[in-house]
């Protein structure tokens, strides 16, 4: 019995979840502009939304922006997380200090923040500006993702590539990168998902008419209620649908052959959330957030 | 270690993009720019505080402890319910939480829109059943459901997370010893989760006291909170000097909550188990 | 300096953050040495393996090369190679592609690589395991892996940091055995680090006893074992009974408050001294027989002998010998003067 009232329990916060999203999909089929009335079935709501010139280029400036700032961000920050690994006293608090300041601040104030620097250094608004906010805010993820698994490195590898007569270089190269390598690739995942999913920093950064998938959602729907936007989210979900099973479906065979857990929740944790996926405890994030100004 | 060099090129972003800003948005906040130059003022913080600001910080700041405790009381019993035995493919279903994570957060906002619109779906749905329509797209009401909507899974996660990890032994250990399973919650399951539940209550508290997307779509425009003031302040009206004064108090509070949760964690600590 | 030594340490001194790990070493290594350097966790032996293998620089002292001074050199240009003590195997790559890696820094053309990887397989029993992941192999295997890593590059000097550590108890006992046929066979200088003295004695050439950064003796194991300079050396190795005794004179010692006649001389008159006695050379005899009277306290048995703890002269002696007497009975202690040691006092500490 109690079972059966959890499960429902359960059940119905899954249905508060999934009806809006599920409404919007029912209704991207709907011929009638209607939200109550079923007009028939219909794709014209999708013909429309690829024919939108203004959503097509904001989705293709939404993918460039985040595939560059996630390599970008992924370069930066795993070199950072290397040299924070190595560093001592308060180099590395210093450091990691910095880290924490961007994702502990509320979004707004970062793009704020930003807008004044561009505007203070008469820097045109645009791509340009777009991407340097993109890849300010994802590097400390990336480094947040790289850190643990240089970690849990044996710290005899390096020394051991040096012993056999590897110079420093190729040592990083061909024996740390490799074993880092689940890290970084989290790291640039997550930047990528952070950098496409962005609204609040993007809108203050952007100009010149540049516009990300986000900015032209919200645009789109101050003005109302649009259809080709319940188009637009009935493909995205099941783009991360799709995404997500088969990255399920990958970490579930992985299991079998044994690794670990933890990296099951890797996956689809998102922003502060991944601070706990990238291997981060909770509790570690607060105690760095309540005493942010320990330099 | 001159491996630690390779940070070197990080710090020097940082501080261009991160920390130089952040010193601008104190410099605007505690300047004013007339005909005369600029020059060090307090005007800026003083509007802060007038009654009409300080409104809309006391609505923001209500509104963000509504939607944070609803999020609370919502979701703890599911973290603590999927960490316990009802399920058995606990990574499935942690799934289906994450997917709604990660649609996009404006559709996922404009989706209560349809709903929520006089002629929506829900009014729809309701004037069938025969049930009185709802009017509250546009209110209080309407921007603290997006907010819930947007951060519930943002509480469940860390929590469960904490919850998931807490040793069995720990648990078979108190009952052992003579609790019941009211007891054993209380004294033992709740202290423990602790952790995750401050976490949860950052994650959401800190985007909830600072959104505009939320009150803009689903407040209309003319429902101010703090982030609308902010944006208008640096989009619209122009004065740089009163929006960063703004920030900086949020900035303020939101340092001061992270300490008090911080603190309050802390003396939990030495009280977890008796 | 002789052209047998191989590696010399001069006034080697290494401080970490105010810790003075290593105060100002001197020691040599000859070609074809087995020398194993004995001591404590913080006693510096580690520390001098890894500035002999370049992973740290010397605070003051040098470190030599057949007669090169090499203090600065990395390691990646010194012909040294080492095992560590958690193998540090390079987990994406397979076993093949571990030993190979020095090889192929080096260029060697792949027929050059094959042959010299196969030949070490063959040396390490691991023929057959080229393309296994280093992750599926245990723990022994995985050591074997990283000793042929090492070994195939030629090096001059195998260092090996604790390398048996993590086996269990009789695999460890076949790599002693394995590793010290390996040495000699190739005619590599071994440099080992250990805490476990029996591993020392039972494989070394050579070995140096080292307590907080400083070495206390260096000698065969026979020497170490029988004529340890001080209380810390006869205490770490082997089993001992150390009590305090006066040197009357030089062969004439009183301890227990009976004097016995010693081989030991070099001491002052009256000068007060360690006596060092092993439990092995302890003979329980009928009362009276013995200078020294006493009663067994407590009898364990442990397979190879009986150790006994036995009281005598308010004193508690620990005796192995393969006959027992039981708890209560009184008995004789004896042992010939070539079995009392006599060690000049160290400072406390």
């Amino acid at each position: 019995m109690v079972k059966f009232l959890q499960r429902t329990y359960v059940f119905l916060i899954f249905a508060f979840l999934y009806l809006p999203i599920a409404v919007l999909i029912a209704l991207s089929f709907n011929a009638s502009r209607s939200r109550g009335t079923w007009g028939g079935f219909t794709l014209q709501w999708y013909v429309e939304l690829f024919q939108d010139r203004v959503i097509m280029n904001s989705l293709y400036t939404t993918l460039l922006i985040g595939a560059c700032s996630a390599l970008v961000a992924t370069m930066i920050g795993t070199a950072a997380a290397i040299g924070i690994h190595n560093a001592r006293g308060w180099q590395r608090r210093l450091v990691m200090n910095l880290t924490y300041i961007p994702v502990l601040n509320p979004e707004i104030v970062t793009g704020i923040s930003l807008m004044i620097l561009f505007v203070f250094s008469k820097v045109q608004f645009g791509y340009m500006t777009l991407l340097l906010a993109h890849i300010t805010f994802n590097i400390p993820y990336v480094i947040l993702s790289v850190l643990p698994k240089l970690r849990q490195l044996n710290s005899n590898l390096y020394e051991a590539a040096l012993d056999l007569g590897a110079e420093p270089w190729y040592a990083f190269w061909r024996v740390i990168l490799p074993e880092i390598m689940p890290g970084v690739v989290t790291g640039l995942l997550l930047a990528f998902t952070l950098s496409i999913d962005d609204f609040v920093i993007s809108f203050f950064t952007t100009g010149s008419g540049v516009s990300t998938l986000s900015i032209t959602v919200y645009s789109m729907a101050r003005r109302g209620i649009n259809p080709k936007l319940n188009a637009l989210s009935t493909i995205m979900f099941t783009a991360v649908l799709l995404l997500l099973v088969i990255v399920n479906v990958r970490q579930a065979r992985e299991e079998r052959k044994g690794r670990k857990e933890n990296e099951q929740q890797e996956v689809g944790f998102r922003i502060i959330g991944t601070v706990d996926a990238a291997g981060i405890d909770p509790e570690r994030v607060q105690q760095e957030a309540g005493n942010p100004l320990r330099i | 270690m001159t491996r630690s060099r390779a940070m070197l090129p990080y710090v020097v972003w940082m501080t261009i993009f991160i920390v130089v800003p952040l010193f601008l948005v104190i410099y605007y906040a505690f300047t004013t720019r007339d005909a005369n130059g600029t020059a060090l003022t307090l005007a800026n913080f003083q509007r802060a505080f007038q009654p009409i600001y300080l409104k809309v910080l006391a609505r923001s700041l209500k509104l963000a402890v509504f939607s944070t405790a609803v999020c609370l009381l919502l979701g703890y019993p599911v973290a603590l319910i999927m960490a316990g035995k009802a399920f058995s493919r606990k990574s499935t279903i942690m799934l289906l939480f994450v997917i709604p994570m990660w649609m996009n957060f404006l559709l996922r906002t404009y989706a209560w829109l349809t709903l929520l619109e006089r002629n929506g779906a829900l009014n729809q749905l309701l004037s069938r059943i025969g049930l009185p329509t709802l009017n509250i797209l546009y209110t209080d009401y309407a921007v603290i459901l997006g907010m819930v909507y947007n951060f519930l899974p943002f509480m469940i996660l860390p929590i469960y997370s904490v919850l998931s990890k807490i040793d069995q032994g720990v648990i078979e250990a108190a009952s052992d010893l003579g609790a019941n399973k009211l007891v054993v919650f209380l004294r033992v399951v709740l202290p423990l989760s602790l952790p995750g539940v401050v976490s949860g209550i950052i994650m959401v508290f800190m985007p909830a006291l600072t959104t505009f997307v939320i009150s803009r779509l689903l407040g209309g425009g003319q429902y101010t909170l703090v982030g609308n003031l902010i944006e208008q302040q640096f989009l619209v009206v122009g004065d740089w000097g009163f929006g960063s004064a703004i920030s900086m108090v949020l900035i303020v509070l939101i340092l001061i909550s992270m300490a008090v949760m911080s603190f309050f964690e802390k003396g939990e600590e030495g009280a977890t188990l008796w | 300096m002789t052209d047998q030594q191989l590696v010399n340490l001069v006034g080697v001194s290494k401080v970490y953050d105010g810790t003075a790990a290593l105060k100002g070493i001197d020691l040599y290594i000859r070609r074809n040495e087995f020398l194993t350097l004995l001591g404590p966790s913080g006693c510096g032996k580690t520390t001098t393996l890894r500035l002999i293998g370049g992973f740290e620089q010397p605070t003051t002292g040098k470190i030599l090369f057949e007669g090169v001074d090499i203090t600065g050199v990395p390691p990646y240009k010194r012909r040294v190679n080492t095992v560590f003590q958690r193998y540090a195997l390079f987990s994406h790559m397979n076993v093949f592609e571990n030993i190979a890696f020095g090889l192929r820094i080096k260029k060697m053309d792949e027929k050059t690589i094959r042959a010299k990887v196969g030949k070490m397989l063959e040396l390490v029993n691991l023929v057959g395991y080229e393309n296994r992941s280093v992750d599926s192999l245990s723990g022994g295997q995985q050591q074997r892996v990283a000793i042929a890593r090492a070994l195939v590059n030629e090096p001059e000097v195998l260092l090996l940091d604790e390398p048996l550590a993590a086996l269990d108890l009789k695999l460890r006992k076949e790599m002693q055995q394995e590793l010290k046929k390996m040495q000699r066979q190739l005619g590599i200088t071994f440099l080992f680090v250990t805490h476990d003295q029996e591993e020392a004695l039972s494989m070394s050439d050579t070995i140096a006893v080292m307590k907080d950064g400083e070495i206390q003796q260096i000698g065969t194991p026979e020497d170490i074992y029988n004529e340890p300079k001080n209380a810390f050396v006869a205490g770490f190795i082997g089993e001992s009974n150390i009590v305090d005794g006066i040197m009357h004179q030089d062969k004439l010692v009183e301890f227990a408050g009976t004097c016995f006649d010693c081989v030991d001389g070099g001491f002052g008159p009256m000068e007060p001294v360690d006596v060092v006695i092993r439990p092995e050379d302890i003979k329980l005899v009928k009362p009276g027989d013995g200078k020294l009277q006493g009663v067994v306290r407590s009898v364990t048995f442990m397979g190879v002998h009986y150790e006994m703890i036995v009281e005598a002269h308010g004193i508690d002696w620990l005796v192995h010998s393969t006959l027992m007497e039981p708890p209560g009975s009184e008995v004789g202690l004896y042992v010939t003067p070539m079995d009392i040691h006599i060690m000049k006092k160290v400072a406390a500490g």
